[in-house]
């Protein structure tokens, strides 16, 4: 019998990043009783290391830009499986939401002019691709997302919304209608479990870079939410398509904004010679990311990488000159100097792809709300489940996410999430109390983990072996027989980790605990990632495949879809049908 | 708590100016004295006795006495509220507060009494 | 190299003590010492501490290393090791939850106390509120905080008063609302602060200068608070 004490909310947010505190303002300011359950602090969220910035046609740049050449460019850069109405929300609605970041406070450079500054970068055009290059992406210097998470908890704190910080939510629990009405959470200081009882759950979660070895992500970024809702069941949306980001610091992963492509700087290769001239004559280092990576690893494979190991580029930065440097780009010459130990005002910076972001998740639609299929393979929406920023799959991203646009992401849709929650909760939104026997379900790893006994296998070696498994055949090339041997490896995993144990079982503020359950998360998340990773049999965006190297639009302009509880990869339809403006075809992407 | 927390109508920006303010006349008064000092070539009791007759010096030196008495009292109450804390001297350290603040003050009134005693009496 | 970590579980010992690691550092590598920290847990998966983005942006992993406070992961052994050894200590001045994780709900109610976000009460007009660049240049080296701690915690004087002392990170974010020209709320903000206590308890020793990971100057914001608060009595 459950006797886990209740905290009773009308909306529970897992997740204080962007995405969840900007959903939790909506709600807080609607008046609903909103908590925030975070496991950092919350503007220690990996929002705040987002650098580069938020774009969005505000027309500051330039007065005539439109919302619709951003979309255009958004459905091109998804490489066509991205869902166009909720493209066509997220960049019509966004100038609104980027205002009121402003207006919350949001420390924007400005023009000389006075409004928000905006930058160019990576597959941005005017004129629906006709106009050449254009310049969308609102900057806060090279801190964009620091400054947006900061605002956002101002702001929280102004509204008084309710923070669980350094809480760990353990699973979703369900009731007998498979509605989700709550979590389980872990107190860290105290370690005391709480079932958390909500009308509204929303992971807030964002993304799993810690699948890989090496991540621009933070050593936190294990997809919790992603890896509570495949356990609870539900599906997950294109989770092959991880996003490669061109500018990692080499050997540290540490991330080094578009931007600095975005503001003039360019990658050049071991002749010093600048080699996307060759790939992308047009858009040349502003191709999107997917695109720059490609071509790196290309240029690395052919022999014309630098280094001893000849395993990395060079961005090459020093033309723009110290001012700009230090006025745009700060955060960056810091960050080169401690990790590469390069002064970019002076030397290239050591690069090379780097895993940064998780395209797929939990499908939604525009308002957030968590969808899973019926055995017919129609959409059904998931009763009390919501997600939003990178947890989600709404799908804004599809193949390849452009720079600039998963901070849009975050508020727009946070803030639809909170629009709709009020709105459900107004009309009345109560399901079925979840029993007993829903709640110990929602507990029963934490108590598997809690009452393993002496084993073998440390959860640190684990992580690793689950990480270099990943790295090696799951990067930016991809191929079958590797594949299938990692679905192999992380099936073997599986079985380790079930019968791994923690060695400190104490309560008070134990992270060895928090990592056990981190790794159940990252498991999900890999073994789904390599399902679908070797079911997509094509290349698209992202996801490029050695066996299958031509986009499969006949077979495969569709999201895939991982049903968990037969680790299986099914296809669901990818939306072209917006509501205001006509479909952009698919055609052949080239930058 | 009372003795911890300002007085009402105490502001930081007021003793923080006094202090400032007063510092100054110290100073000013210090210098004065050693130019005095170096510039009479022998210091006599009856030079040192016309010095203190005249008016004017015995209201600098007043207002320099006054001046040392309120910096010194800003100033101890300052050092008394950083360092005599439960946190280091447990439950009694506001009855320690209080007594050394007390003690301060009679300290720095007994000064003053003294410096008018001096100047004036006789 | 000898690594002395701070350890301390009242669920196990209501004393701290000092424990000592030997540690096999890569010839040739310059770890941060976020880096010897993951090879301890590897070793001894008790020992606790926070840390997540690893790169001197979140502001978790600040510890106190041969006595200097700063952020773990942007912090090379070559910096702050002298000797052979490392000495790993919670940051000062607030109370230890277990081993390098201290208790910073002080910290953040002083943060809280001087209403760190924008007031300003008239309605928002349709797009962005305008701010020239040269307004906006006033933020520059206050809104780039990321609430680590290591200056407050560097502070004698909110080690005295933590309560009533505001501290060196609450009063950078109390003069980024006052520089912004966005912010109606000055009067509201300086009349908040003129107690004896909230922003005349800085000295000056500027501890919270030298340590700050971001290269802050607290000590700067709070002289420019203290004249606007002079200027309005004057």
């Amino acid at each position: 019998m459950s006797n886990t004490p209740i905290l009773e909310f009308d909306a529970i947010i897992v997740g204080g990043g962007g995405a969840g505190m900007r959903a939790a303002l909506q709600l807080a300011e609607s008046g609903n009783k909103t908590a925030v359950l975070s496991k950092v602090f919350p503007t220690r969220s990996h929002t705040v290391s987002a650098q580069g910035g938020i774009t969005c046609a505000i027309g500051s740049e330039d007065p005539d830009d439109d919302w619709r050449w951003h979309m255009y460019d958004t459905v091109k850069g998804s490489d066509y499986i991205g869902d166009q109405d909720a493209i066509e929300y997220m960049c019509s609605v966004g100038p609104q939401a980027v205002y009121e970041l402003e207006h919350m406070g949001l420390p924007f450079s400005r023009t000389d002019n006075g409004r928000i500054y905006q930058r160019p970068f990576g597959g941005q055009s005017k004129d629906y691709g006709q106009g050449g290059q254009a310049a969308r992406t609102c900057a806060a210097a090279d801190r964009t997302g620091h400054a947006l998470l900061h605002t956002l908890y101002q702001a929280n704190l102004k509204a008084g919304s309710v923070f669980f910080s350094e809480w760990f939510a353990i699973d979703l629990v369900k009731n007998a209608h498979n509605a989700v009405v709550g979590v389980t959470a872990i107190c860290m200081e105290t370690g005391e479990v709480h079932y958390i009882k909500a009308r509204a759950t929303v992971l807030a979660t964002g993304g799993a870079g810690r699948i890989f070895q090496t991540t621009t992500n933070a050593l936190m970024n294990t997809g919790d939410g992603t890896g509570m809702s495949l356990r609870a069941g539900f599906p997950v949306q294109d989770i092959e398509m991880w996003q490669f980001h061109p500018t990692g610091i080499a050997g540290a992963g540490v991330l080094v904004t578009e931007g600095c492509r975005g503001e003039g700087g360019y990658l050049i290769n071991r002749d010093g010679e600048r080699f996307m001239e060759r790939y992308a004559p047009n858009s040349k280092d502003l191709a999107s990311r997917d695109v720059v990576s490609r071509s790196m690893v290309l240029e690395i494979l052919e022999g014309r990488g630098v280094g001893d190991e000849s395993d990395h580029l060079l961005l090459k930065l020093d033309h723009l000159g110290a001012e700009t440097l230090h006025s745009r780009l700060p955060g960056i010459t810091e960050l080169s100097k401690t990790f590469a130990h390069v002064d970019p005002v002076k030397d290239p910076i050591p690069v090379v792809p780097t895993c940064h972001y998780m395209m797929g998740g939990l499908p939604t639609n525009v308002h957030g709300q968590g969808i899973s299929l019926d055995k017919d393979g129609n959409d059904r929406i998931i009763e009390g489940l919501y997600a939003v920023g990178e947890a989600a799959c709404v799908s804004v991203h599809g193949a390849n996410r452009l720079g600039g646009n998963s901070l849009l992401d975050l508020v727009v849709f946070g803030r639809a999430a909170g629009l709709h929650i009020t709105d459900a909760l107004a009309e009345g939104m109560d399901s079925l109390e979840a029993s007993d026997n829903d709640i110990d379900a929602a507990l029963s790893r934490l108590n598997r983990w809690n009452n393993s006994s002496a084993c073998g296998e440390s959860i640190a070696s684990l992580k690793k072996e689950l990480q270099n498994c990943m790295q090696f055949n799951f990067g930016v090339f991809r191929k079958e027989e590797p594949m299938q041997e990692s679905m192999r490896i992380l099936s073997d995993l599986r079985e380790r980790i079930s019968n791994a144990c923690l060695t400190d079982k104490s309560k008070l503020f134990n992270t060895a605990r928090l990592e056990a359950l981190e790794l159940d998360n990252l498991l999900e998340i890999a073994e789904a990632t390599a399902i679908c990773a070797e079911g997509r049999k094509e290349s698209r965006g992202a996801h490029a495949r050695d066996d299958y190297q031509e986009r499969d639009d006949e077979n495969w302009l569709a999201h895939s879809i991982y049903d968990p509880q037969k680790k299986q990869v099914g296809k669901r339809a990818v939306n072209l049908k917006p509501r205001t403006v006509d479909p952009f075809e698919p055609t052949a992407r080239s930058y | 708590m009372t003795i911890r927390m300002t007085r009402p109508g105490r502001s930081g920006i007021l003793d923080w100016l006094i202090q400032r303010v007063t510092a100054v006349i110290v100073a000013a008064f210090i210098v004065a004295m050693l130019v005095w000092l170096l510039s009479t070539g022998d210091v006599t009791y009856a030079a040192w006795k016309g010095l203190f007759a005249t008016a004017w010096m015995q209201s600098f030196t007043l207002l320099a006495l006054l001046a040392t008495c309120v910096h010194a009292w800003i100033g101890m109450w300052t050092v008394g509220t950083d360092y005599i804390q439960t946190g280091n001297l447990g439950k009694y350290a506001e009855t320690l507060l209080f007594l050394y603040q007390l003690g301060c003050a009679l300290v720095l009134i007994f000064y003053l009494l003294w410096g008018i005693n001096i100047l004036w009496g006789n | 190299m000898q690594v002395s970590v701070y350890r301390y579980n009242p669920e196990e010992n209501t004393e701290s003590r000092m424990q000592d690691f030997n540690l096999e550092i890569p010839r040739g590598k310059d770890l941060m010492v976020l880096d010897v920290l993951e090879l301890l847990k590897e070793q001894d998966a008790s020992v606790t501490y926070r840390r997540s983005c690893r790169e001197g942006v979140c502001g978790s992993d600040g510890v106190n290393m041969n006595g200097r406070n700063g952020l773990a992961c942007i912090t090379p052994l070559s910096d702050v090791v002298k000797g052979d050894s490392l000495v790993l200590r919670p940051l000062p001045g607030l109370p230890v939850i277990r081993d390098l994780v201290v208790d910073m709900g002080q910290f953040y109610k002083q943060y809280e106390k001087i209403k760190p976000y924008l007031i300003n009460d008239e309605p928002p007009p349709s797009q962005e509120r305008l701010q020239s660049p040269e307004e906006r240049s006033k933020l520059d080296g206050l809104y780039e905080c990321i609430l680590c701690a290591c200056c407050t915690t560097g502070c004698p004087s909110f080690w005295w008063n933590p309560d009533k002392f505001v501290g060196p990170a609450g009063l950078l974010q109390a003069y980024r609302f006052l520089a912004d020209s966005r912010d109606t709320a000055t009067e509201e903000r300086l009349a908040a602060l003129e107690d004896p206590f909230s922003v005349f308890r800085c000295r000056g020793i500027m501890n919270c200068v030298s340590v700050c990971p971001k290269g802050l100057n607290p000590t700067r914001a709070i002289g420019h608070i203290r004249n606007m608060l002079v200027k309005r009595v004057i």
